[in-house]
């Protein structure tokens, strides 16, 4: 599960010792995250957000359970229990910010994540089921995330509870028995709430459970780097500890001073004010928009305006928000370039800068938009352009690109020199 | 191949810089940056803990005040402070007398009757419901119920027996009941906590 070269574990104190031989619980440590992982030497700042995620999912945990603590899952009292986390409990504030804020934090980190992913291939083989559990830890976080924003039973918790379990009923005949189910009534009420929260509590450790496995599948081929080419002996290694643990934990202390300038000094900026009105069945927000991190996906389910043969268009934006997302399960073998990182597919590196980044972009600007002109006809061409690069341009590319070469080793492109054979 | 030396040569003058008498310079910065991780870590678990302290609604409800005038000596009543019940007693002539004849030094928790009560209110004698065994709550307040061998309270969970003073007088509770902290705002209310 590693390679030949990396540093063997050998307990140093009698109790290692023995703890080695009943529980190798520290020889586990050693291999995955210690001086017994060997890995690539070129890393850069990109390969800091995987980490950086999983250290927001703690905090989300561990803000979560206090949360839960004195939040009660109740339609009567709900809001009720939010605003008296917010106001008597020692520190609720600071709390529950740190959690509304650090759902953010984590959907920034998986998102760059996943950009770095897509960017130098770490999606191809032999990584594909690293991928694949990826985008299954991001649906688990969509749904928990969403799930967690119905908590606090505002103006935007109702109305978003109603329009995203509303995206069911487009299913044609089961639809409106599906939403029903979902909602254990016919609008969002005490039922649907319960089990949002019972749901909430635990999808975060399912969520850790696959981030387990999406780690253990990481660990066989090891990490890809930026050049793409892989490790080749140990000069083009080095030791996860100290080296990248004091990197992570550097750059965990940088994204921390934004998380906490972002908790103390605007902590609502990323939320919606009309959250602070409690629920209100009879009468829907103005202008009604989920979290800044589901703007592409709501953009294009906004996008089909228009029916197409027998389907509705309600149908067609439900089945194309879902595609928008699903299509990359089948990434790894719609591109069939043998070529892993951006940096040496010239082509290809400019449809991800000019066309993919600045269509996500502006899916996301159109979809915390209002649904009017000239924002409709922007999500469209950005939802078509989406598809494409997936299922046209990323095929058609890998056909016809004209990689440029590749450096011999990790090695050879860090130093610049050739490899020595010799050593 | 798996002999392959792996160390990566140092490209901070700081780590070979040669030691001064067993320190490096890294040393430093290694006990300098994890204190200082550790100073970060105390301060965010403290708000953690700090949560399950009680909040301001539970301690705004921390003083109630009680209506007295309808009870007639003999009698008590119970009501309920910070969640707990309390028992407010008015104490007849001969109670008082039962609870002065007592000699102190033969007492588990040696009180007298106007260390727990103030002065010229003798007769209101003004305790927890709380057993100070395990927290159950004593028999004796309300009319009917048993009073114990002393006259005072009785509790059933493990036969504690207090006196008219709400002492200690046989069975494992350890203290007297408790005296909460109260003032009288005039003959007739009284304000707890």
């Amino acid at each position: 599960m590693s390679f030949p070269w990396a540093q063997q574990y050998k307990p140093t104190t009698e109790f290692g010792q023995w703890m080695d031989e009943k529980l190798p619980i520290g020889r586990l440590i050693y291999n995955s995250v210690g001086a017994g992982y060997p890995t690539p030497r070129n890393l850069n700042y990109m390969w800091n957000f995987g980490s950086l995620a999983g250290v927001f999912l703690v905090v989300q945990i561990v803000t979560g359970i206090i949360l839960a603590m004195h939040y009660a899952a109740n339609a009567a009292i709900a809001f009720d229990s939010v605003e008296h986390i917010m106001r008597d409990v020692n520190s609720g504030w600071m709390i529950r910010y740190a959690h509304a804020n650090g759902a953010s934090f984590f959907f920034i980190a998986i998102y760059l994540h996943i950009g770095r992913g897509l960017y130098y291939g770490s999606y191809k083989a032999p990584r594909e089921m690293i991928w694949l559990l990826g985008v299954v830890i991001y649906l688990l976080a969509m749904a928990t995330a969403f799930m967690g924003y119905v908590l606090p039973w505002g103006q935007m918790s109702f109305w978003g509870a109603k329009v995203i379990t509303g995206l069911f009923e487009a299913i044609p005949l089961v639809g409106k028995p599906i939403q029903e189910l979902l909602l254990g009534g016919f609008a969002p009420d005490n039922a649907a709430l319960n089990r949002f929260f019972s749901l909430h509590y635990l999808l975060p450790f399912v969520i850790a459970g696959v981030i387990i496995m999406h780690i253990w599948a990481l660990h066989i081929p090891g990490s890809n780097n930026p050049t793409g080419v892989n490790v080749k002996g140990p000069q083009d290694t080095v030791p996860f500890h100290p080296f990248y643990t004091a990197k992570d934990g550097w750059f965990l202390g940088l994204a921390l001073i934004f998380f906490t300038g972002m908790m103390f000094f605007m902590p609502n900026a990323l939320g919606h004010a009309d959250n602070y009105i409690p629920a209100n069945p009879l009468s829907t927000p103005a202008h009604i928009v989920p979290e800044w991190y589901f703007w592409p996906w709501y953009a294009i389910l906004r996008a089909f305006t228009f029916d197409f043969l027998f389907v509705p268009a309600k149908l067609l934006g439900v089945l194309a928000m879902f595609s928008a997302i699903l299509v990359w399960f089948f990434l790894p073998w719609l591109d069939k370039s043998p070529v892993r990182s951006g940096d040496y597919r010239p082509r290809f590196k400019k449809f991800f800068w000019f066309g993919l980044i600045p269509c996500i972009v502006i899916l996301g600007i159109c979809g915390g938009a209002p649904a009017e002109e000239p924002y409709v006809m922007l999500s469209q061409l950005a939802s078509a352009y989406y598809f494409a690069h997936f299922l046209i341009i990323l095929p058609l590319l890998s056909r016809i690109e004209k990689p440029e070469p590749l450096p011999n080793s990790i090695t050879e492109a860090v130093t610049g020199k050739p490899l020595e054979q010799a050593s | 191949m798996a002999s392959v030396d792996t160390a990566v040569e140092p490209s901070d003058s700081a780590v070979s810089e040669p030691e001064i008498g067993g320190v490096r310079r890294r040393d430093f910065i290694n006990i300098a940056a994890v204190s200082f991780g550790g100073v970060g870590v105390v301060a965010t678990v403290f708000p953690l803990v700090n949560q399950m302290n009680p909040s301001a609604d539970v301690l705004a409800l921390s003083s109630i005040e009680v209506d007295i005038s309808a009870i007639e000596p003999g009698q008590a009543i119970k009501s309920s402070w910070r969640k707990q019940p309390i028992f407010i007693r008015n104490l007849t002539t001969s109670e008082i007398e039962a609870a002065n004849a007592v000699d102190l030094s033969g007492l588990r928790d040696p009180e007298s009757l106007a260390d727990r009560t103030q002065p010229g209110k003798e007769n209101w004698l003004i305790t927890l419901g709380v057993c100070t065994h395990l927290g159950c709550v004593p028999l004796g307040a309300a009319q009917g119920e048993v009073k114990g061998e002393y006259d005072g309270y009785f509790c059933p969970c493990h036969g504690s027996h207090y006196d008219t003073a709400g002492r200690t007088r046989k069975g494992p509770a350890p203290t007297n009941l408790e005296v909460p902290e109260y003032s009288f705002l005039s003959d007739t209310v009284v304000k707890i906590g």
